[in-house]
């Protein structure tokens, strides 16, 4: 058992100072895909951004110059925990470079935690907490697609000045649906609007009735959905059964994804506005690039924010990489060199990624077309504004983060 | 105190607590004559939903005929369950029938996952029930009343047929007795398996209602079966009554946990259930063991 071990030690010891003489011109790469693979997070991550993903690493020409990449995916099943686990086995034992995606913000935290200790590379565009370039922010942490002040400050601005100045939020029990209530609280009264109540029902509800009949008796001109997903959608619906748009009050979809109004249906999404910084119908190349994808998905679904994030996060990680001549492992480094390079692709133009860690582009006020205007499946919304990258996330004074505090 | 908000969420239990009364009971008729704890209900219930949506977007039938035609096509699926799996397991421990079960739903909820995704298929409310009435304390969707109405009709349908007619005296003679019965020329295993398919078909009855109001999702099931198990135990394993009035009554608590204390709302039932294993073992209004 002795001799076991010490074998054992010396061989670990052997491998480290194998892998870390051969840093210098390593051209491996393996890429943590981890997300919801089965709950209600999963249409809008899940199998669809493991594909972005992959896409990504064909797209690059990234195995032209001599890299090999290999991709893995791992099902956190929205639970801390196991997020941490997969993420910590991830680094430990399967030498994983960079973890993408992580919907569900609780998990999102935890693994930035993780990547942090370890420092590797986390490119998250699945949560949605702005605490991730704020009090949270981590010198390995690019946080890529959405945060919960663009959502809120896009969608929330948008309502206050149409009218809708008084509002009832209904938020999801835990840290993705607190924040997202906090920033739009904040967008709201910042131009004068009035936040009259709340209720928060937990996680992957089933039933909203007895919390829509309390934002119904709010007489609040504006309910807003600080939740995700499935409960969104279940939200809308019943809402619209207890005849709340029909009275005259109007719903605000915080955060809202393409699947989610085709899981709704336009008869009832029509009219809804909410931001995003991603359509597939925007221009050539988000056409381009969301048809590749619909036909290798599965079930023949447009990319959805979240997973053309994933892509576009891995096509800038990749440029980075191949400019610094190799993989050098060094998290920090890698991301600074990232901040350092102005991010350009066909998802969401040309950007930057501030000292914060927040990656910055324009995002869009979509409206869900109706029925009659649309023209054909997948074919759901129209731009009612942009708002420029400068505008549409924290603004570096206003951000809480550390880093920023040199 | 708002009592007008307190009417409503009082409403909105009973609602709730229907669809726990019509699958509790499922599981209630399906423990008392089979001895089965039926994992799979929230499955099958998931199932009725499903079919329901396909008779609409492939066949064109309407909700009112998926209505019989859903339970009936998802009974069917529970019988051939029952005569090529469960019957094998009569006259073992619980342990090994609520494995099976627990193992086909998840087979069945993966299929599904597999196929549709997660976030689900729309169905819509049929035109007769669309729209609802203002009640003053709040307004009520004409087809959550239609829910009400109609589950409180099938349980009490189902507690007649088997406590007071010759047929529900046969079943529960056969489980009391099997041998006994059968001397008397009545064809047990037949029976138990007709009751399996009923008590399944009373589980797609729920999905079929619940459809227009839950999108179709291949989970819905998962997430509503353990507050239904809750409410079974609360209720006492077995008691056809116990399991309708405790699934009425857990909806108006969980509606009240949601006026005073949303967060808790999801965790009430199971608070419950404890301190009613605590004090009466056999639930509130089983026999005991």
């Amino acid at each position: 058992m002795k001799t076991a071990m010490r074998a054992l030690v010396s061989g670990s010891i052997l491998a480290l100072a194998v892998s870390s003489s051969a840093l210098a011109q390593d051209k491996t790469i393996k890429i943590g895909v981890l997300n919801d693979q089965s709950g209600l997070y999963a249409d809008v991550t899940g199998p669809g951004s493991v594909l972005a993903a992959q896409m990504a690493v064909d797209d690059s020409g990234m195995a032209a110059k001599g890299w090999k990449i290999e991709v893995v995916s791992g099902d956190h099943q929205n639970k801390p925990d196991i997020g941490v686990n997969i993420a910590r086995q991830w680094f430990d034992r399967d030498k994983v470079d960079v973890i993408v995606d992580v919907p569900t913000s609780s998990v999102g935290l935890a693994v930035n935690n993780v990547v942090k200790e370890k420092n590797g590379v986390y490119l998250n565009s699945g949560s949605g907490t702005s605490d991730l370039t704020n009090a949270q922010c981590s010198p390995n942490t690019v946080h890529w697609a959405y945060d919960t002040y663009m959502l809120a400050n896009g969608t929330g601005s948008a309502m206050v000045k149409t009218g809708g100045d008084t509002w009832f939020f209904l938020t999801a029990d835990y840290a993705f649906g607190t924040a997202l209530e906090r920033d739009t609280t904040n967008a709201v009264t910042a131009l004068g609007g009035k936040v009259v109540g709340s209720v928060r029902p937990p996680l992957n509800s089933a039933d909203f009735s007895s919390f829509l009949l309390q934002a119904q008796s709010s007489k609040a001109k504006v309910i807003g959905l600080a939740n995700a997903g499935g409960d969104t959608i279940n939200s809308i619906k019943q809402a619209s059964e207890f005849g709340i748009v029909a009275g005259g009050q109007k719903l605000a979809g915080l955060l809202m994804f393409i699947t989610d109004v085709h899981s709704l249906g336009l008869k009832t999404a029509a009219g809804l506005s909410f931001t995003e910084p991603f359509y597939w119908d925007l221009n050539d190349g988000t056409r381009g690039f969301s048809k590749r994808f619909q036909e290798k998905m599965k079930n023949k679904a447009m990319p959805t924010t979240v997973q053309a994030g994933v892509y576009s996060s891995l096509l800038h990680y990749f440029k980075t990489l191949d400019k610094m001549g190799g993989n050098s492992r060094v998290g920090i480094k890698i991301v600074e060199a990232m901040k350092a390079m102005p991010t350009d692709d066909i998802i969401f133009g040309k950007g930057s990624i501030q000292p914060n860690g927040r990656k910055i582009h324009p995002a869009y006020l979509l409206e869900v077309k109706k029925p009659e205007e649309s023209k054909g499946p997948w074919d759901y919304m129209k731009v009612a504004a942009t708002i420029p990258a400068e505008q549409a996330f924290t603004p570096l004074d206003k951000s809480s983060c550390p880093l920023l505090k040199k | 105190m708002n009592y007008q908000a307190l009417f409503a969420q009082l409403l909105v239990g009973l609602i709730n607590g229907s669809f726990y009364a019509l699958l509790s009971l499922g599981l209630a008729v399906i423990f008392g004559m089979l001895n089965i704890i039926n994992f799979a209900h929230g499955a099958l219930y998931m199932m009725g939903a499903f079919a329901a949506y396909f008779l609409l977007n492939v066949a064109g039938i309407g909700y009112w005929p998926a209505l019989i035609l859903a339970p009936i096509a998802v009974g069917i699926f529970g019988m051939i369950l029952e005569r090529t799996m469960l019957q094998w397991l009569s006259g073992l421990d619980h342990l090994y029938g609520l494995l099976l079960t627990f193992g086909m739903a998840l087979i069945i909820q993966g299929v599904f996952q597999n196929y549709f995704g997660s976030s689900g298929l729309p169905y819509a409310i049929p035109d007769e029930l669309k729209g609802g009435v203002n009640l003053g304390f709040m307004f009520l969707p004409i087809y959550r009343g239609w829910v009400v109405i109609f589950s409180l009709i099938v349980c009490i349908a189902t507690w007649f047929v088997i406590e007071r007619t010759r047929l529900g005296a046969n079943l529960r003679a056969a489980t009391e007795n099997p041998t006994l019965v059968r001397a008397f020329g009545i064809n047990v295993p037949r029976m138990i398996t007709l009751t399996y398919g009923l008590g399944v078909g009373l589980a797609a009855l729920a999905g079929v209602l619940s459809a227009p109001i839950n999108q179709v999702r291949p989970l819905m099931g998962a997430d509503l079966i353990i507050v239904v198990f809750a409410v079974v135990v609360i209720g006492g394993m077995g008691s056809i009554m116990g399991s309708i009035i405790t699934g009425f009554a857990l909806g108006i608590v969980e509606g009240l946990t949601k006026y005073f204390y949303p967060e808790a709302s999801n965790t009430v039932v199971f608070v419950l259930m404890v301190l009613v294993l605590l004090v009466k073992p056999s639930g509130l209004t089983g026999r005991a063991a």
